[in-house]
């Protein structure tokens, strides 16, 4: 497999795994305005990705296509970041009480969008002139993203002491996840090299900074942790993407070229 | 054969956005060019959103009109450069307005992403009564191009379609 293919792959697993997790909320939002605003996020996303698997497949060659890229490749195929494949489920929702917490939701959107500006800004002069025209495209797509999440995330930390909590809970639930934006993969690097890719680690100071103040604005703590670093990115992933994948590829694998 | 081409051009100005059916894909810049391909007309659309479901209804309509007045095309996606609210034309924000949506401004030059998301949003005027006194209900409307706005004087919900 081609660098430039895994590097494409990256970046559209990220998009269709956060966006198939965040389309769990269709139907089920905590108000109909956020039902909605999910719901159009999770089609940027699923979006995005499709242009991405499409370029990817183009790349590849031969009988690729974005449907096999998406539908039937493996859980260790996939290539994007821990973080987006965990359930909406903080460390402070009880099982028996209910499956998702908004507040983890709302945290995860707010810390990968806030990367992702900085990464479709840069993307942009990409020497993979498609990658840049997809990039110039999201970029419009996730600072409405941000716009929201961090909106969001400002409100649900300054708001009452139940939402505050959740939101606390959910910073400390997540952050640590980040550390893998921070430690390039093989991929990665090899993008880099080629002028494809972006080299996130340097954006680093930026994103902290953006973290930083809005945690402020939204009264909440940022926590201290050793860390650990998951490694989505290269294929170790949690449990929890293979039954995000068994939802997602069940219907074209039951119908292997249905269509409608 | 450019006659074809100017042929085709009057045909796609009756085509309308299939979600804002009072605007034509020219107006809102999403058909972008018609040209002569190798053996057939070439039709370049750029796409508004990525995720845009009402993308290929858009391309299945501009091949239907075509088809039906005997013209063999080929739809083309074209990415780059992408697609911009400021290519509306004013006469389509003004149908925008008219038909109850409050059209985009233009979008601030020169302006960083983050400093982008920290803005305070511009006042948008209701399309019902002109008052700038309105707030956001939420960013994202009934499409993803659109936030839910509510005009505190008319009391009118409406829909602001975004710059983008």
């Amino acid at each position: 497999m081609s660098t430039l293919n895994d590097y494409l792959l990256h970046l559209a697993d990220n998009a269709v795994v956060l966006g198939q997790r965040n389309a769990e909320w269709c139907g089920h939002g905590p108000v109909l305005e956020e039902d909605l605003a999910l719901a159009n996020v999770s089609l940027d996303h699923i979006g995005q990705a499709r242009l991405l698997y499409q370029h990817a497949a183009a790349v590849i060659g031969g009988d690729a296509s974005e449907d096999k890229l998406a539908y039937f490749r493996e859980p260790h195929e996939f290539r994007n970041y821990t973080l987006l494949e965990l359930p909406h489920r903080g460390p402070l929702v009880g099982y028996a009480a209910a499956d998702r917490d908004y507040a983890t939701t709302i945290v995860r959107n707010f810390l990968y969008s806030a990367l992702m500006v900085m990464v479709w800004d840069k993307l942009q002069s990409s020497s993979d002139e498609t990658l840049a025209a997809i990039a110039a495209k999201s970029l419009k797509e996730t600072s409405y993203h941000l716009h929201h999440a961090r909106d969001w995330l400002i409100r649900l930390g300054d708001g009452t002491e139940e939402s505050h909590a959740r939101a606390q809970a959910a910073v400390n639930h997540l952050l640590p996840y980040t550390e893998e934006f921070w430690t390039s993969s093989e991929a990665e690097r090899a993008a880099v090299a080629a002028g494809v890719g972006v080299d996130v680690p340097a954006l680093r100071a930026d994103w902290d900074a953006l973290v930083n103040e809005t945690l402020a604005e939204a009264t909440l703590t940022r926590p201290d942790f050793q860390g650990y670093i998951t490694e989505g990115k290269v294929g170790l992933h949690s449990e929890h993407l293979s039954f995000l994948l068994g939802e997602m590829q069940g219907l074209a694998r039951a119908h292997p070229n249905a269509s409608w | 054969m450019s006659s074809t081409v100017d042929k085709v051009w009057a045909i796609l100005e009756h085509l309308t956005d299939p979600e804002i059916p009072v605007v034509t894909l020219r107006e809102l810049g999403i058909l972008r060019d018609v040209r002569e391909g190798a053996d057939e007309i070439e039709v370049v659309i750029t796409p508004t959103y990525s995720g845009c479901p009402a993308m290929g209804q858009i391309e299945d309509d501009v091949r239907a009109s075509l088809e039906q007045a005997g013209i063999a095309a080929r739809v083309l996606t074209q990415l780059a450069p992408a697609w911009t609210t400021d290519w509306m034309t004013d006469e389509a924000k003004e149908k925008l307005r008219q038909y109850g949506i409050a059209p985009p401004h233009t979008l601030p030059k020169g302006v960083s992403v983050v400093q982008f998301v920290k803005r305070k949003p511009e006042p948008v005027a209701c399309p019902q009564c002109g008052s700038t006194h309105t707030v956001v209900t939420s960013q994202f409307g009934s499409t993803a191009c659109k936030a839910l706005y509510r005009c505190l004087d008319c009391q009118e919900p409406f829909d602001y379609f975004k710059p983008y």
